[in-house]
């Protein structure tokens, strides 16, 4: 197990170094930081070099992407060109609402997903697993943008016309006085990302309780006269469930990417707006940082997934 | 005396079997035939590029470009038949035009990033050692970079201050070459891990160990016998991958890093959206994307329909 762990360390700090290269690479030549002062009258050819010089970007690549990597592994992740603030502490101030987005989204998916796969695998190719297939389909075809915009003007625009009690679409940002308003703001983007979320999540649960269902163990508990619902919850469901884990540490970079719509749908305060906010700007110390906090998370997910599902699946043998 | 009892043996067979032998790409089709909605899709798909030619040659470019300020973010009507937008341009021709941007996109991205996978895989396995280590972890990293923030690093990385392009007699915004680079750049790694387990796989079969003391090259070997058998693999993943691709053009232009307008793409006709749903103005969000997922719905049914016919344990449609 623990030979195991190291393996999958040491291959993933390897993965991690190749990703701070194509970072690094891909940002440094996403543009010139310094393009917007070009038409600025007041800044003369000796000031851009100047501050070229002390922005530090007229040095060779390789230096530049050793400091860089340096400052990071310190977590000192260098400066908005813009803000001027400290990149790690724009990111701090940003990822606790992209964090609550994806697992409040998470969880409600994974609640319904369950509820609806379940209810389609045990009534197998009756109305209600035809229809709930059938919407799965549409919903798995579905892109976030349009479940966000289309929430928006249902419950945000037309419910204010026709007078009806109305969602907020606006930016929250935390205030121990008023948590409810919070709540209120997190409805609709939370929403939005559940119904592109789920088709996939109960399509998922449907066929592989349907697999477990078959299986001998479950007629044989069935055979023992145990009630359907001790069948069903106590020996099939544990069972079938165990997939999910993989399912949702695997969708991880889905959700991080679907914030970015969402969060600029919703103007909601997160990690995936700073991200393209700044992309338009070319800042680029901004743009790697989150690329970098974005791609670890990733990295590190797989991981825990990975060694998680050896811990809840005995059966899975390490190779 | 050996041939004789062969072509003995065989008219036995024949006797016996209900009809002539299929060829692999029969028994696919077979398969495929009996999946309904795959047939669906596949009529739906058709249909979708039916509106789209026909409509290109009925409409011209033209009035999907034409601004019209007085009639703009007009509902829909007898005139504008899906309304005007924010410029009061046509969203009818603009589904249109904008249709036939989405899906050359979609479809060229696809080639160029199945043609990496196949051939990123398909190396990394056939070498093996060095090679494979550092072309798998190279597929590693990209794959756990979230390929939207790929997206958008990538479309602001090439510019997007490009010349139009002018093919076949009409003038594109340079942009769609960009686009098109860029999705098919972050799209090939799952591919490339299939084709790379599947040429694993193969490699030590002893068809290949034949070839190879026959004397056929490495490049015979691959393309010939190793590729050919991965195919199943490469066609289903073309097809799930068009629907990505597409639905990757649409969130890139939705974001405003795509197609730049006034060239129009199903993708950047909704950011315009964006601003002006809050004002009520439903008709722009509503059939663009209504288009998009039609064709999502579509290929995903074929590709679905494929995979089936693609797997030999699959039973059930036979």
């Amino acid at each position: 197990m623990w030979s195991y762990i190291t393996r999958r360390t040491v291959q993933a700090l390897f993965t991690l170094l190749i990703i701070t290269v194509l970072c690094f690479l891909l940002t440094r030549f996403s543009g010139d930081p310094l393009a917007q002062y070009a038409a600025n009258p007041r800044m003369s050819a000796e000031d851009k070099a100047a501050l070229r010089e002390r922005l530090g970007l007229n040095q060779p690549l390789p230096i530049q992407y050793f400091k860089w990597l340096g400052l990071a592994l310190q977590g000192d992740l260098g400066q908005s060109f813009f803000s001027k603030q400290p990149v790690s502490e724009m990111i701090a101030q940003r990822l606790p609402n992209t964090l609550i987005l994806m697992f409040t989204t998470e969880i409600v998916t994974v609640s319904i997903a369950l509820v609806l796969g379940i209810l389609s695998a045990v009534k197998q190719y009756s109305a209600t697993d035809n229809i709930i297939t059938s919407f799965s389909f549409v919903g798995y075809s579905i892109p976030i943008f349009f479940s966000a915009l289309g929430l928006m003007l249902i419950f945000a625009v037309q419910f204010k016309e026709w007078g009806l009690p109305y969602l907020p679409t606006g930016a929250a940002v935390w205030d121990k006085k008023d948590p409810v308003e919070y709540i209120k703001n997190l409805i609709l983007p939370v929403s939005a990302l559940v119904i592109v979320q789920t088709a996939g999540y109960s399509r998922f649960v449907r066929s592989s309780m349907l697999e477990v269902l078959g299986l001998d163990y479950v007629r044989t508990a069935r055979a023992k006269g145990l009630t359907s619902k001790v069948v069903l919850y106590k020996h099939a469901l544990r069972n079938a469930a165990l997939p999910l884990v993989t399912l949702v540490g695997l969708d991880i970079p889905f959700l991080l990417g679907g914030a970015i719509v969402t969060e600029s749908v919703y103007s909601w305060p997160g990690m995936g707006r700073l991200f393209w906010e700044y992309a338009q700007r070319s800042d680029y110390p901004v743009v790697l940082g989150v690329l970098l906090i974005v791609s670890t998370a990733v990295v590190v997910f797989t991981i825990i997934t990975d060694v998680l599902y050896t811990f809840v699946d005995p059966r899975i043998r390490l190779s | 005396m050996a041939t004789g009892t062969a072509s003995l043996d065989i008219s036995i067979l024949d006797r016996e079997s209900t009809g002539p032998a299929l060829t692999p790409r029969q028994l696919i089709w077979r398969r495929f035939r009996k999946h309904r909605m795959a047939l669906l899709g596949m009529i739906g798909f058709g249909l979708l590029l039916l509106f789209v030619i026909v409509g290109s040659i009925l409409v011209p470019v033209k009035e999907a470009n034409a601004v019209d300020l007085q009639g703009r973010l007009s509902p829909p009507s007898a005139l504008h038949w899906m309304g005007t937008d924010s410029t009061g341009r046509d969203i009818f021709a603009r589904i249109i035009h904008g249709g036939q941007i989405s899906l050359v996109v979609g479809m060229l991205a696809v080639f160029l990033s199945v043609s990496a996978g196949t051939l990123i895989g398909g190396l990394a396995a056939y070498y093996g050692g060095w090679v494979d280590s550092l072309l798998m972890r190279f597929t590693e990293a990209m794959l756990s970079i979230p390929s939207l923030f790929l997206l958008i690093v990538l479309g602001k990385f090439i510019g997007r201050d490009i010349d139009t392009i002018t093919i076949f007699g009409q003038s594109f915004n340079g942009s769609i070459g960009i686009v098109i680079f860029v999705i098919g750049f972050t799209s090939w790694m799952f591919l490339a891990r299939i084709v790379r387990a599947n040429v694993l796989s193969l490699r030590e079969l002893d068809y290949i160990s034949v070839s190879k003391s026959l004397g056929a090259s490495d490049m015979r070997i691959f393309f010939r016998h190793l590729i050919p058998n991965t195919m199943g693999a490469i066609i289903v993943s073309t097809t799930l991958g068009l629907a990505g691709a597409i639905l990757s053009e649409a969130y890139v232009s939705f974001l405003g890093l795509g197609i730049q307008p006034p060239t129009a793409s199903w993708g950047n006709m909704l950011t315009a959206a964006q601003t002006f749903i809050q004002k009520g103005s439903w008709w722009m969000w509503i059939f663009p994307s209504s288009f998009i997922i039609f064709t999502i719905l579509c290929i995903n049914l074929v590709g679905d329909g494929l995979r089936d016919a693609f797997d030999p344990r699959s039973t059930r449609h036979l």
